[in-house]
């Protein structure tokens, strides 16, 4: 890989985890559904972009799936959904703004201490890339921590599938990203469609014990 | 000739579940689809029981060898038993309408595609490819749990579902730097995914890759397995279910995940430089043992207590195989397939009481072995059996641990046996309450739905006070396999 290619590699790998970053201050949904969608298509280009540098065509169609289902049915279908389940306003954090990107940034420092002494068998290349897919998966993390909602926590989920997909794709010759991805975009259909059949509008651990155990049939 | 029945053995042990979800999928009447459901694992069994002797040569994707075989076949007969107890116990919900007809196809159909997810799981060469069909049967349990559609069914499948997500995202993350690790020394593409030659190679891989791996994979599939302090899905998912898919999670899917993690545990083992992956195990284990057996005390609900039961025994089983060496890798085995057997048959008892007596609140239930004899005294045994008393095969494995860890790390040992203790005193409390007592129902139950529990109760008996010779040396020859 030339020096040129891997530059654009990581503009857009680094282009990702700015809108993960972008993604935790949101507080309305609609722009969250948003940015998710621009999170996808930055994917998408980013593993086109691999695809097109490791000469590995098949990647092209997980590029393709990125683009097609998180960037674009996706949001389309969660956008009806909210509209539907009337949650759109705001959005409830347990952790505040402030806080929480400063644990994200915390959680990108500690990604890269993590990762870069540790990959020299795979090159420099790899383990920057793979820097930065650890930094998007902690975010997702993150997100799906500190948000109430149902519908925020998977776009949590996704954009930490998102970084999943970034390590797949960087990883030179990997097999079964393909199936990988699609079996990961199953699981989504099916997140999404159990939120719209069930109404879940909120996770349901919640700090008031005694609501939790009257749910669980523990009460006494 | 010999590779030969293992490649039918294993096509027929792969292929018939995934002919068998279509097929159930498409039945609308109930006794047909619960026969065919029976006979359909029963191949399974019969094919697993075939590769036991007989082992197809191992390709990229699929492998048999002695260590699955074993988890092969305790899985299909544990899969056979189950689809037995379902039968009955699909009958009496059909009967009270908390399912309605068309649910039982979907029922069917996902129980056969679990059972194809497990199998898979288990003999397949290609980490990616295990992977996928542990995230596959995550998705089919899933559904099953929230089958009965409650309030409290919808959340415990929703959590089951977020937290198994994250924990499938952890162990993927883990899988892709195995494969970065593999990749320099195998060279890209499917060689560097196989297990057999990850496992034959890894000396000679990046340490440091290996061990952060190894973190994401014990976080990622110790969720599976429903290790503390990543188990809240497992008492829910238990709880809300339909019985037979309790006994399943417990019985399969929980041995599943664990294999997947011993898998990539011997990965590391033939690396000299890497962090040891045993005190990690021990750790989760001792905590999930511990933590686990004062919650026993504070349960309400049947199958939640159980569902603890298992969160002990798997930290026990987790434990084990950290502690490694041929002793206790021997007791990891033989307490892994005791647990399924038992858990199972404790999970068939608990279906039929929660269904005789309306309810799964344990305060509610009293007397059981005045109104249901036969049963009441089954279950008796059986929790008898997994709070690890003699004369079961459970107090063989748990006593096996407990000298061998005595021997190498005696601080250990005492606070193991404390955790065994605590949650000894708790299910004896409880079964007391259950079991005796006076009360004014008599349940009629016909005899034949109790002989799945039986069988595993007889099994357990047998295995307690006489484990026969051959089965002693393959045990034996696998735990000095695993490191």
């Amino acid at each position: 890989m030339s020096p040129f290619d891997s530059q654009i590699a990581h503009l857009l790998a680094g282009s990702m985890l700015l809108v993960s970053f972008m993604l935790l201050y949101q507080d309305r949904m609609f722009s969250l559904l948003n940015f998710f969608a621009i999170h996808a298509c930055v994917l998408a280009c980013s593993v086109g972009w691999q695809a097109y540098v490791q000469r590995a065509p098949h990647l092209y169609i997980t590029a393709l799936i990125a683009l097609l289902f998180k960037g674009l049915i996706i949001p389309v279908a969660l956008h009806r959904i909210v509209v539907r389940l009337g949650v759109h306003r705001t959005i409830e954090n347990v952790v505040s703004i402030g806080p929480t990107m400063l644990l994200g940034i915390a959680l990108v420092g500690l990604s890269i201490v993590v990762m870069l002494p540790v990959t020299h068998a795979g090159g420099e290349f790899v383990r920057e890339d793979l820097a930065f897919a650890l930094s998007v998966v902690l975010l997702g993390f993150l997100m799906m921590v500190t948000r109430r909602n149902a519908v925020s926590q998977v776009i949590g989920f996704m954009s930490l599938e998102n970084g999943l997909v970034l390590a797949a794709s960087g990883a030179r010759g990997m097999p079964l990203v393909v199936e990988i991805s699609v079996g990961f975009s199953v699981l989504i259909a099916f997140l999404v469609i159990g939120i719209f059949l069930f109404r879940i509008r909120a996770r349901f651990d919640t700090v008031d014990l005694q609501a939790l155990d009257m749910s669980r049939g523990e009460s006494a | 000739m010999s590779a030969d029945i293992g490649q039918v053995a294993l096509a027929a042990l792969l292929g018939t579940p995934a002919v068998g979800a279509l097929l159930l999928a498409a039945i609308p009447t109930y006794r047909l689809a619960a026969a065919l459901n029976v006979a359909l694992c029963a191949a399974p069994l019969a094919a697993a029981g075939a590769l036991y002797g007989h082992r197809p040569p191992p390709s990229l994707y699929l492998l048999v060898d002695d260590v699955n075989a074993a988890f092969l076949l305790v899985g299909t007969l544990v899969g056979f038993t189950t689809s037995v107890f379902s039968a009955g116990y699909i009958a009496h919900e059909l009967q009270v309408r908390r399912l309605r007809p068309r649910d039982l196809r979907f029922y069917h159909g996902m129980y056969q595609l679990l059972m194809f997810a497990m199998d898979l799981a288990l003999v397949s060469n290609n980490i990616g490819l295990m992977w996928v069909s542990i995230e596959v049967a995550t998705l089919t349990t899933v559904m099953m749990v929230g089958m009965y559609r409650t309030n409290a069914a919808l959340e415990a499948a929703w959590k089951y579902f977020i937290l198994g997500s994250v924990g499938i995202a952890l162990a993927l993350f883990g899988t892709i730097l195995v494969y970065l690790a593999a990749q320099a020394r195998l060279g890209a593409g499917l060689a560097a995914m196989a297990w057999d030659r990850l496992a034959a190679a890894s000396g000679s891989f990046d340490p440091a890759l290996l061990n952060l791996s190894f973190v994401f994979l014990l976080l990622g599939y110790g969720t599976k397995v429903g290790l503390a302090p990543v188990h809240a899905w497992l008492p829910d998912a238990h709880a809300e279910g339909p019985t037979p898919i309790s006994a399943v999670l417990s019985g399969l899917l929980l041995n599943v995940a664990l294999f997947a993690l011993l898998r990539f545990k011997l990965i590391m083992a033939g690396n000299s430089h890497v962090l040891a992956p045993g005190p990690m195990m021990v750790s989760m284990g001792l905590v999930s043992l511990v933590f686990a057996g004062f919650m026993l005390y504070r349960r309400r609900d049947i199958k939640r207590l159980f569902a603890y039961s298992s969160i002990e025994h798997m930290g026990l089983i987790t434990l084990a195989f950290g502690l490694g060496g041929p002793l206790a890798n021997f007791a990891g085995l033989l307490h892994m397939a005791m647990h399924s057997l038992t858990k199972s048959a404790i999970f068939f008892g608990v279906g039929y009481v929660s269904q005789l007596e309306g309810t799964q609140r344990i305060a509610d239930i009293r007397g059981l072995t005045q109104s249901a004899p036969l049963l009441g005294w089954l279950l008796i045994i059986a929790v008898l059996a997994i709070a690890g008393l003699p004369p079961f095969g459970l107090f063989t494995s748990e006593f096996l641990l407990v000298t061998s860890t005595f021997a190498r790390v005696p601080w250990l040992a005492v606070l193991l046996g404390l955790g065994l203790m605590i949650a000894l005193g708790a299910l004896v409390l409880r079964v007391q309450g259950l079991a005796f007592g006076d009360t004014p129902h008599r349940h009629s139950l016909p005899a034949w739905r109790l002989a799945p529990m039986a069988l595993h109760l007889a099994l357990i008996t047998v295995a307690g006070v006489y484990l026969p010779g051959p089965i002693v040396a393959w045990f034996r020859h696998v735990a000095s396999q695993l490191g």
